[in-house]
């Protein structure tokens, strides 16, 4: 599985150019380092950015017009070196190795420096059309790190530029260093030396590869020594081969086996880096980490930390559902106003009967019901949770559970792939390349829909507070405790779940587990709250037209046209309704779901139309009118909980399946991460239903 | 004093020098890319609730390890 994810990944590194002007640049680095900060700020776009590390998990690509010229900027997944095979390492060092870039913008961080010179040699191994951008200039200053670059320069041989993309300062003299440097690229770039029996096998067999410099034919035989037989494009050549055999009999003669001549590499690296980084780096003050480390012992406490992080997401919560309240309110009387004026309008200008209720009871009204149930709690909830990744708490939160997943075992990675599943299932599952074990990674993508997203996050809200609100003024708190209590359960379902699979379909042990926790970083937080909300914004308003408002049309035809006596969709729920009653829910809640398959926004507005097409209400546009009709079709707060667990625990939407299909590359898994959270929701909603008819 | 232990029962708060790396694979290439090798000082400076994961101050950036994997490193106070 694993040579085949790193085949897609690499494949998608192929850049085409537009005119032969145009230049194509990399954007390497450490993970973490701002990278996508520079991207953005160099381009214009909104690649998602965040305060953890592996967050750019596909390479994303745009145009930079300096001097009218375009330059193509590509972001790489940030990789800590290019020696090691996760497909992430072997994606970035095929698109050094063979995508043909103009030139590559190393991203350090300045904090860091040292272990980021790591990667920088590296590169400088293949190409010396380097220049180095030292981000995180403000960050360092304050912390009293100081960095020469001029030093740097230097010895690195490329040049150097220091920027703070964060604030956006430096980026026009990284721009033209990075022209200067196309039009003269440096003959002197540093040049990494191994120790000498290491040096002769390399020169050995340089001499024969093909490679436009000696820089990149080195590598390429230091890289070939690593292993035991040449590949198969290299075994055909006589020369190569010949070389290949001298020069491995030569490290042999030393002593070299396959593992020291991996370490001597290894070593020689990391030292020189360090050799250079105690060169050109001053610590003024060796506290500077003080105050991160004070909230540390807080956030990630033995006694404090786990419960600060429910309090932390229940806060949230809170905020969410108090603060979507009025804004829920003022939309839905907005829109069906809108409605009417709508269909007043339809009808004056000649419309028949059939196209006004299609237009307006159809379209208008699911899209309404998105708009204004969807989005006020979405555009609340994600700014809020934007601040928590930019500050640098996602990666806390995955030390903290670690242990959970080990248990499991599972990668503690995945708790920051359940964090990406809030926003959009299909999101998290992409997500899960941040995990190395292709096990590990395949227990993530199966559990990643147990995680409420975006189409289901506001239906569970709407639940309870439509079914278990109290009238008390602690009202709303006691919402947001059963919100997270909700959400709990979808973890703890992750935990079970993860674990009965390693058991059983996934058997194996942990593998390899290295989480790099970042300083804190003091988010920008207005211009946070209104990019993200303005993104989330647009994300369910994109999806309310691309796929609600098609859906409202062929919803509007199942419930309105009718075959026989019965409309289809009342067919359909009739059909269904035996089967649902025996779970809690009713035919109309199955038939919803299943409607739902392209998107779980849709969920309720089908209910409301199948429960509409043989009901007297016609304006359901708020939670109490809705609650009126959904107790008129003889909900409980037993339908109401199984539709919250259905909700919770049914099968993935079909983008996210599509998704799972692509990443895994079969069909048996995606089979199983749809059938497994389905059985789970029938079987927990039966016990309740069942439960239930015994006690009243 | 000359002893040898394994940097999962490095004191919180300590620091000590790496002398070895047992582990073999794919984490003894990643524990390398972390810069860790012979003679990287490392520093204990975080417990996670469960006391595992724990994170180390090395070169500068803060990595949180597995036991079972800290465990493969030899140390030298």
């Amino acid at each position: 599985m694993r040579n085949q994810l790193s085949a897609s990944a690499a494949s998608d590194f192929i850049v085409q150019t537009k005119s032969d002007n145009d230049l194509i640049i990399g954007l390497a680095g450490n993970p973490n380092v701002g990278k996508s900060t520079v991207f953005n700020a160099l381009t214009g776009m909104h690649q998602h950015t965040g305060n953890w590390p592996g967050k750019t998990v596909t390479n994303a690509r745009g145009v930079c017009t300096y001097h009218n010229r375009n330059y193509i900027l590509v972001d790489i997944p940030g990789t800590y070196s290019l020696l090691s095979h996760s497909p992430e390492e072997e994606a970035a060092r095929d698109f050094l190795c063979y995508g043909n870039p103009d030139g590559v913008i190393v991203v350090c961080d300045a904090t860091c420096l040292e272990r980021n010179l790591n990667l920088v040699l590296q590169i400088l191994e293949i190409t010396h059309r380097v220049v180095v951008c030292v981000n995180l200039m403000d960050e360092a200053n304050k912390k009293k790190i100081r960095i020469d670059t001029d030093a740097l320069s230097q010895k690195l041989g490329v040049p150097v530029v220091t920027t703070s993309a964060k604030n956006k300062t430096g980026l026009p003299n990284l721009m033209e260093t990075l022209e200067r440097m196309l039009q003269h690229p440096s003959e002197s770039a540093y040049c990494v030396t191994y120790p000498d029996p290491i040096e002769e096998a390399i020169s050995a067999l340089a001499t024969y590869l093909p490679g436009d410099t000696l820089r990149y034919t080195r590598q390429r035989a230091r890289k070939l020594l690593e292993d035991e037989v040449l590949p198969l494009e290299f075994s055909n050549d006589a020369g190569i081969s010949t070389a290949f055999l001298h020069a491995k009999s030569l490290l042999r003669s030393h002593n070299f086996t396959q593992n020291t001549y991996r370490d001597t590499v290894a070593t020689a690296l990391v030292t020189q880096g360090e050799q250079i980084a105690r060169d050109v780096v001053t610590f003024e003050d060796e506290n500077y980490e003080k105050r991160d480390r004070i909230i540390d012992r807080l956030l990630t406490g033995k006694l404090t930390g786990i419960p600060l992080m429910l309090l932390l997401f229940a806060g949230i919560f809170w905020l969410t559902i108090t603060g979507a309240n009025y804004p829920s309110q003022l939309l839905s009387s907005l829109f069906s106003h809108g409605e009417q004026l709508l269909f007043a309008g339809c009808v004056s200008i000649g419309l028949p009967p059939w196209l006004c209720s299609l237009l307006c009871a159809g379209i208008f009204r699911v899209v309404g019901w998105i708009v204004s149930v969807m989005l006020p709690p979405m555009a609340i909830f994600f700014p809020l949770f934007t601040l928590l990744e930019d500050l640098g708490y996602l990666p806390r939160i995955a030390f903290n559970l670690d242990k959970a997943f080990q248990c499991c075992k599972a990668c503690g990675k995945q708790a920051l792939t359940m964090c990406m599943g809030f926003g959009c299932n299909a999101v998290g599952v992409v997500g899960c390349r941040i995990i190395d074990s292709p096990r590990e990674r395949l227990l993530a993508i199966l559990t990643n829909s147990f995680v409420p997203c975006n189409g289901r996050f506001p239906t569970l809200i709407a639940m309870i507070s439509m079914f278990f609100a109290i009238t008390s003024p602690y009202s709303s708190l006691w919402q947001a405790f059963c919100l997270t209590l909700t959400v709990t359960a979808g973890i703890g379902m992750t935990f079970a779940v993860s674990y009965l699979l390693s058991k059983t379909l996934l058997r194996g042990h942990p593998s390899s587990f290295t989480l790099e926790l970042p300083p804190y970083r003091k988010p920008k937080i207005g211009k946070i709250l209104i990019r993200s909300m303005l993104d989330r914004t647009v994300f369910v308003l994109g999806r309310a037209l691309a796929v609600a408002a098609p859906a409202g049309l062929v919803l509007w035809l199942c419930a309105n046209v009718e075959i026989g006596s019965q409309t289809i969709l009342s067919y359909l729920s009739g059909w269904f309704d035996p089967f649902a009653r025996w779970f809690g829910l009713d035919g109309v809640i199955l038939t919803a779901f299943l409607l739902g398959l392209p998107a779980n926004e849709i969920v309720i507005p089908i209910m409301l139309m199948a429960y509409l097409s043989h009901g007297s209400l016609t304006d359901a546009s708020d939670l109490l009118s809705l609650k009126q009709i959904l107790l008129q079709n003889g909900w409980t707060q037993i339908t109401a909980l199984c539709t919250m667990v259905f909700s919770l625990f049914h099968w993935p939407c079909s983008t996210t399946l599509i998704t799972i299909k692509k990443e895994t590359n079969s069909v048996k898994w995606t089979v199983i991460s749809a059938l497994l959270p389905t059985v789970i929701g029938f079987f927990i909603c039966f016990v309740i239903a069942t439960v239930s008819k015994l006690i009243f | 004093m000359d002893f040898i232990f394994p940097l999962s029962q490095l004191p919180m708060g300590q620091n000590a020098t790496v002398l070895k790396i047992l582990t073999s694979g794919t984490m003894r290439r990643r524990l390398q890319d972390l810069g860790i090798i012979p003679g990287t000082q490392i520093e204990c400076v975080l417990k996670s609730p469960a006391g595992d994961p724990v994170a180390y101050r090395i070169r500068g950036a803060l990595i949180a390890l597995r036991k079972k994997d800290s465990e493969t490193i030899l140390m030298n106070p």
